[in-house]
């Protein structure tokens, strides 16, 4: 009986934590993100000689074949610093959705190794909203996905279809096209990709197998959450941090019960979320049944609480929290961006209840 | 992360369910008699729980406990499966969870070889007098005196919110002998009989209606000076040794998810408007925050879990507990209340009453939890102070100077 992280995923947060804090402290945050380099070759070459982007693909395709908790580790450190790089679609949701396809061969090991990326759109798995949807007639697919997960400067695109299912579409591929999306978060970029008769590989028929699709987007919210966490660490450390050295009315302000009592709310808060999120991530494989509910969980609960401490830790930095200068609102962003992606609280928590038959799914 | 468990502790399980199934018929009866004291059947279960190392497991036997090593797992293990089926965890009062872990470690072997095995056995009922109306949160500020005369001490003051006073055979009591000295250091820890002469025992209602507490007066009672555990003045440091000890079984891990379920069985039955409750998007909604919660604190509990099996300390882990575990059962209780409308509102022998009143009850009752045992603004004072590193209000500067 142990419900802790193990002493190889203690060193792996460490060594990615160590990696993110070497090269994206608050200073190169602000001129890469300012400068909008949100895909620093030498970030990604970095994280993929630390085994982080091959960190779910199997060691035959060059990968370390560690699981979704693994994954969500590397995603909560990278959070914590909000490094700007394309991390969740290529190493997480691609691997994923390739497990056990023919495109998997080629795509896998180039991921692996950061040579290649790609944009995940599945959003639409969570509510399609009008004008949006990816339809699959033979190999053509036409429709366009919005918010494809770093999908800006991808090398291709795995999509979610109308129809429960996945295809892949190359960059160049004739009658596609993809523009960026600008959201607060410039930390990583959004797409949006549409298509008008492309030419796909099919990752997986429609109505093939609904689960493989369902477990994706489920795996998908469960990083976004472990990203949402690590940001929220920050945050909170931020806010102690500045509480201890703010001075007004000849004492640091830290030691007024008005602040420390917002800083005990945001860590009474958030240290329970690290519980509810290793399970999450742990159900992917050991508890599959539950992985989905859990999943639910872990996103709607860890997006309220991200909003909490967005806001809270900002407020206890007074004006400076509110300046582009203190750079507290690339977190804020970030966490608010996570917030609604894959699904915000109120959508998650209603495919909860589907989830335990308290109303139709869908 | 491995939720499994070994042969051992699995057979270990399994020796508990089967002993709570032989049981089942001592259990099912009142613990405690109409006035409050363990009844001849919760004295029973209490021996056969001290026997087989469910409570009291690291007591000595020399003093009626198990004598066992402790086994964190072991010991949660007993808990989860005595909460599962809902059986009666052991006799649970002051005097088991705090005085004797107290006199085992600052008592003289005449006190625990007097006291302990009446206590932990249910023979002999113990009162805390600690709270005053003017030392709550800052309990060290007790204004209760006890004067020296001839071989005595003379005791005059007031005690407030003293559970179990009114049935109690003795109390633990703090009261100020050093007046002159700085505030932690004038207390002492006296053993006081309540039938002594003065003391005066008031029941306190509460909102919940009823008298869950008491105030006690005391007026000039005399009490032989040898009845102090520790020494004169130490009575701060003996009162704050417990910590390190077992405080009878553990509390229920999933006792939110319990409660919720049971919500969930009302929404799943009552309909409004021919609709079943459970399917109103808004409730719906409400329930799925509180699942989380719920979940997240049954977790967090694991984890804290492991940590006390590798001897970690978990810091600012352990904290939180007491700060989100009641409120999350405060507002589970809110809203099963608000599920029920108006049906919530009943109390007492109400017709149309459901689950006995227990909403309301536990509404009211937690928001006492809230408040007890160190206020939810005493709980995040120690959350930023000893969890997160800040510093203590500073003292106001003294008048005058």
């Amino acid at each position: 009986m142990e419900f802790g992280l193990s002493e190889e995923q203690s060193m792996l947060t460490d060594s990615i934590r160590r990696f993110a804090d070497q090269n994206v402290d608050a200073e190169a945050l602000k001129s890469l993100v300012d400068g909008g380099e949100i895909a620093k070759p030498s970030l990604l070459r970095g994280l993929a000689e630390l085994g982080a982007l091959g960190i779910l693909t199997p060691e035959t395709a060059g990968g370390s074949g560690l699981g979704l908790l693994e994954a969500c580790l590397v995603q909560q450190a990278l959070g914590r610093n909000a490094v700007p790089v394309p991390f969740t679609a290529s190493a997480i949701l691609a691997p994923l959705a390739l497990a056990e396809t023919e495109a998997a061969e080629a795509w896998l090991p180039r991921l692996a190794s950061g040579e290649a990326r790609v944009g995940v759109g599945i959003g639409e798995a969570a509510g399609r909203r009008s004008g949006t949807g990816i339809e699959l007639l033979g190999t053509k697919a036409s429709g366009s996905a919005r918010f494809v997960i770093d999908g800006i400067d991808a090398d291709g695109w795995i999509l979610g279809t109308v129809g429960g299912g996945l295809v892949l579409v190359e960059r160049d591929a004739k009658g596609s096209s993809c523009s960026a999306l600008t959201t607060i978060d410039g930390t990583r970029g959004c797409a949006e990709v549409t298509l008008d008769a492309v030419q796909a590989t099919v990752l997986l028929e429609d109505g093939a197998d609904p689960s493989r699709l369902a477990r994706m987007l489920a795996a998908g919210r469960t990083a976004l959450a472990f990203d949402t966490l690590g940001a929220c660490e920050r945050m909170l450390e931020r806010a102690v941090a500045y509480a201890l050295e703010r001075k007004q009315f000849g004492r640091v302000i830290g030691s007024f019960q008005a602040v420390k009592h917002l800083c005990a709310e945001m860590a009474a808060d958030l240290e329970p979320c690290h519980s509810l999120l290793w399970y999450a991530a742990y159900a992917a494989d050991a508890y599959p049944d539950e992985f989905e509910l859990m999943a639910c969980h872990a996103k709607a609960h860890m997006g309220e609480v991200g909003q909490f401490i967005a806001r809270t830790s900002t407020e206890v930095h007074g004006g400076m929290g509110f300046t582009h200068e203190m750079g507290l609102h690339y977190f804020f962003k970030r966490i608010g961006v996570n917030r609604q992606l894959l699904g915000n609280p109120d959508q998650v928590r209603q495919h909860a209840a589907a989830l335990q038959g308290w109303r139709r799914a869908g | 992360m491995d939720l499994s468990l070994s042969e051992h502790y699995e057979h270990y399980r399994a020796n508990v369910r089967q002993f709570l199934e032989d049981q089942r018929e001592l259990w099912q009866q009142p613990m405690s008699d109409r006035d409050g004291r363990p009844s001849e059947a919760g004295r029973q279960w209490q021996a056969m729980l001290i026997e087989q190392g469910y409570v009291c497991r690291t007591i000595p036997k020399a003093y009626g406990g198990h004598g066992g090593e402790a086994d964190i797992l072991e010991s949660f293990i007993a808990a989860e499966e005595f909460h599962r089926v809902g059986a009666p965890t052991g006799l649970a009062n002051q005097g088991i969870s705090m005085f004797v872990p107290t006199l085992l470690e600052c008592g003289t072997p005449e006190q625990k070889e007097r006291w302990i095995r009446p206590t932990i056995r249910g023979e002999i009922v113990w009162c805390q007098g600690y709270s005053e109306p003017g030392a709550g949160s800052d309990l060290a500020n007790l204004q209760t005196r006890a004067t020296e005369d001839g071989d005595d001490f003379v005791i005059s003051g007031q005690k407030i919110w003293t559970s179990s006073a009114h049935f109690a055979d003795m109390m633990f009591v703090l009261v100020r002998t050093e007046p002159d000295a700085p505030k932690h250091k004038g207390i002492s820890y006296l053993i006081l009989p309540m039938d002594t002469p003065g003391i005066e025992v008031r029941p306190l209602k509460t909102m919940t209606g009823r008298a869950e507490f008491n105030e006690v007066f005391f007026t000039d009672v005399r009490l032989p000076r040898d009845q102090i555990v520790g020494e004169r003045g130490e009575g701060w440091q003996v009162a704050n040794t417990t910590l390190k000890h077992e405080r009878g079984m553990l509390g229920d891990p999933g006792q939110a998810n319990a409660m919720l379920a049971r919500v969930v069985k009302i929404m799943e039955e009552e309909t409004v408007e021919g609709v079943r409750l459970i399917e109103h998007p808004l409730l719906q909604d409400r329930l799925l925050r509180l699942q989380a919660r719920a979940e997240a604190m049954k977790l967090h509990g694991l984890r804290l879990l492991t940590c006390g099996l590798k001897g970690e300390d978990p810091g600012v882990a352990r904290l939180i507990v007491k700060l989100n575990g009641t409120i999350l059962n405060h507002e589970i209780a809110a809203f099963a209340i608000d599920v029920l409308g108006e049906l919530g509102t009943l109390y007492g022998d109400s017709p149309h009453l459901r689950d006995k009143g227990f909403w309301q009850t536990t509404h009211m009752f937690s928001l006492g939890l809230i408040i007890g045992g160190g206020t939810s603004q005493i709980q995040k004072n120690i959350i930023s102070e000893r969890g997160l590193g800040m510093p203590r209000e500073p003292k106001p500067a003294a008048k005058g100077a």
